[in-house]
């Protein structure tokens, strides 16, 4: 008896002892934050990416969105990574090429931003150089046609020195020592966030909406290999990402300016090729392609239709390239047209979550 | 608590490994399936999947781009006529190494001698649209217009690429369809008759010889039948007769 009160006493003084230490420097634990996941990506999709090395917080989350707002990034405090990715445009650039602080312009359009947490093969960019959502956001900050810092360091040093920015990565990281590992990490919580899922395809998939026979002519001209056979590549009804997140070359170009993923492979077989991007929110992201070189939908539908160029390594899902495309009629350009603008979600640029305070 | 664990005990034991028999032989052996892939004995994986130039039984020379395929309820039965079941199925992407291998959750299977079968693509039962949020994450799904479900093989590349006009072609199979709304299921049933002798741990190598979808019974003609074959019937069936060649049992290692 007398040693179970020893060793009881024993642990409750070690117990009590270890609280004290850590009372003052990890007192505060960031919330957990929970995505709002539409109920048909639960449905259709596995789990959205997140690393275990960035869950999200709501602490977090708020100080990425904050951070992706703020000019502070930029080496004049003129630009912000919203200044070339709008949510007005669904995080993309109506220009089709953004400038950064120089005023010069880049060499590609800027892309979109939404339901990346389910790019299931965590590339970025259009070349996916970037593997990782954390790793992409590294760049922009010293490019110099972007954000046009030399290093990380004149802006590690600018959060450090501000009056507020300490406290909340001290809130979101328990580190009151800013580094560009966490001011990446908490831009990537943010925009893991933004989650866009409720267009009117989604709400017919829900059963809430109808498609006009126009816009279900126009599915039917997606999803049919001898029309459109547009599927392959951009998603389906039970694909609600309206991307398969890989590299293809569509058919642009007969000699390439731009080797895209090539580059990043090494592998010629992969010169011209181009991530899929998502035709969720198309009536925003105008214009199109990885150069931004077609300012229309209907540019684009054409291209498919009949501007496709034959190269070493077109996809061989263009299959029509010998004729110069899938030679579309003009009511089943229109129809597709009506289709593809169902996959547009207002809601998503109204999203108070992600806008600034 | 204890219901709760009863219950997943008991749903594990029902849908691990469903052994059709009943008497008392323990189960020891754990079975795994390791999928080679080749081109009439040339091995074909990730690495020279796009590099690799072939030539097929008709006599086109082929550069491949994309060879992706699905396959489901493998099953071993052994010399007394017992079958073990593995749930489950796999999704082979020629582009990815770590999809070679098929490793069922949870399975034992006595030591003895077995043959193998499996299922290529889905059949009625499992071919359900939109049903596996993995096969609808890889976009794997096949048509609504076409029967849905899901595609059983995306095979893409070029033909007569020794020539100044290569061409795509799209070797695409799944649910055939006979007529607007009228569709026919169009999986088929892999039994391979080598012997797998199980004494231990085990994996078992599956080849795939990709010239034979090209090959047998039907001599493929890609001058005629290059894209689209999805909505092709006669091109469905054929797909559907020679894929019956493709798989043999290659080295069994334990």
């Amino acid at each position: 008896m007398k040693n179970w009160l020893t060793y009881s006493l024993l642990f409750i003084t070690l117990i009590s002892c270890s609280s004290e230490e850590n009372s003052e420097e990890n007192a505060y634990v960031p919330i957990p934050f929970q995505l709002e996941i539409p109920p048909l990506f639960e449905e259709k999709l596995i789990d959205p990416i997140i690393p275990v090395t960035n869950k999200l917080t709501v602490e977090g989350v708020a100080l990425g969105k904050r951070l992706f707002f703020d000019n502070i990034l930029s080496v004049n405090n003129t630009k912000a990574c919203a200044s070339c990715h709008s949510p007005q445009h669904a995080f993309a650039d109506p220009s089709q090429f953004s400038v950064g602080v120089t005023n010069i312009e880049g060499t590609r359009n800027s892309m979109p931003l939404f339901n990346l947490a389910w790019n299931f093969d965590d590339r970025y960019f259009w070349d996916g150089h970037a593997l990782g959502l954390e790793n992409q956001a590294l760049e922009p900050v010293v490019d110099a046609n972007e954000l046009g810092n030399d290093s990380w360091q004149p802006i590690e040093a600018k959060l450090n020195n501000h009056p507020e920015y300490p406290q909340l990565f001290k809130q979101a990281f328990g580190s009151s020592t800013i580094t560009k590992t966490l001011v990446t990490k908490a831009i990537a919580q943010f925009e893991r966030t933004l989650i866009s899922g409720n267009s009117k395809f989604d709400k017919f998939s829900n059963g809430e909406v109808a498609l006009t026979p126009q816009e279900q002519n126009g599915l039917d001209v997606f999803m049919d290999e001898t029309r459109g056979d547009c599927f392959h590549c951009h998603g389906n009804p039970n694909n609600p990402l309206w991307t398969d997140n890989k590299f293809h070359n569509n058919g642009l170009d007969a000699t390439f300016s731009d080797l895209g993923f090539g580059l990043v492979t090494g592998n010629p077989n992969d010169n011209g090729k181009f991530k899929s991007p998502s035709l969720r929110n198309l009536a925003y992201t105008a214009p199109f392609m990885h150069d931004g070189r077609f300012a229309t939908l209907d540019q684009v539908i054409e291209h498919y239709s009949t501007g496709l160029q034959a190269s070493s390594t077109i996809d061989p899902l263009m299959k029509k390239v010998a004729q110069g495309g899938v030679n579309l009629s003009e009511q089943d350009k229109a129809d597709l047209k009506a289709f593809l603008l169902t996959l547009s979600d207002p809601s998503f640029l109204n999203n108070q979550a992600f806008l600034p305070e | 608590m204890k219901k709760t664990i009863a219950l997943l005990l008991l749903l594990a034991i029902t849908f691990s490994c469903n052994e059709d028999m009943d008497d008392n032989t323990t189960l020891s052996a754990s079975v795994n399936f390791k999928f080679t892939h080749n081109w009439n004995n040339t091995p074909i994986n990730s690495a020279n999947l796009d590099t690799e130039t072939v030539t097929n039984a008709n006599g086109e020379v082929i550069n491949m781009i994309r060879f992706r395929y699905l396959t489901s309820k493998f099953k071993l039965t052994n010399t007394a006529g017992d079958t073990y079941s593995f749930d489950g199925f796999k999704f082979t992407d020629l582009a990815q190494d770590d999809s070679y291998n098929f490793i069922p959750d949870i399975n034992g299977i006595p030591s003895g001698t077995y043959t193998l079968s499996f299922i290529w693509g889905f059949n009625e039962e499992d071919n359900i649209d939109g049903a596996y949020p993995t096969l609808n994450s890889a976009s794997w799904n096949w048509p609504e217009m076409l029967g849905g479900g899901y595609h059983f093989l995306q095979f893409d590349g070029m033909y007569n690429v020794d020539t100044p006009n290569p061409s795509p072609f799209n070797f695409h199979n799944g649910t055939a369809r006979v007529t607007d709304g009228l569709f026919e299921q169009n999986f088929a049933t892999i039994v391979l008759d080598t012997p797998i002798i199980i004494t231990n741990e085990a994996t078992i190598e599956v080849k795939m010889n990709i010239a034979e979808l090209f090959t047998n019974p039907n001599t493929w003609d890609l001058n005629v039948l290059d894209t689209p074959l999805m909505p092709n019937y006669d091109a469905q069936k054929m797909m559907q007769e020679n894929i019956l060649s493709v798989f043999s049992i290659g080295e069994i290692t334990q």
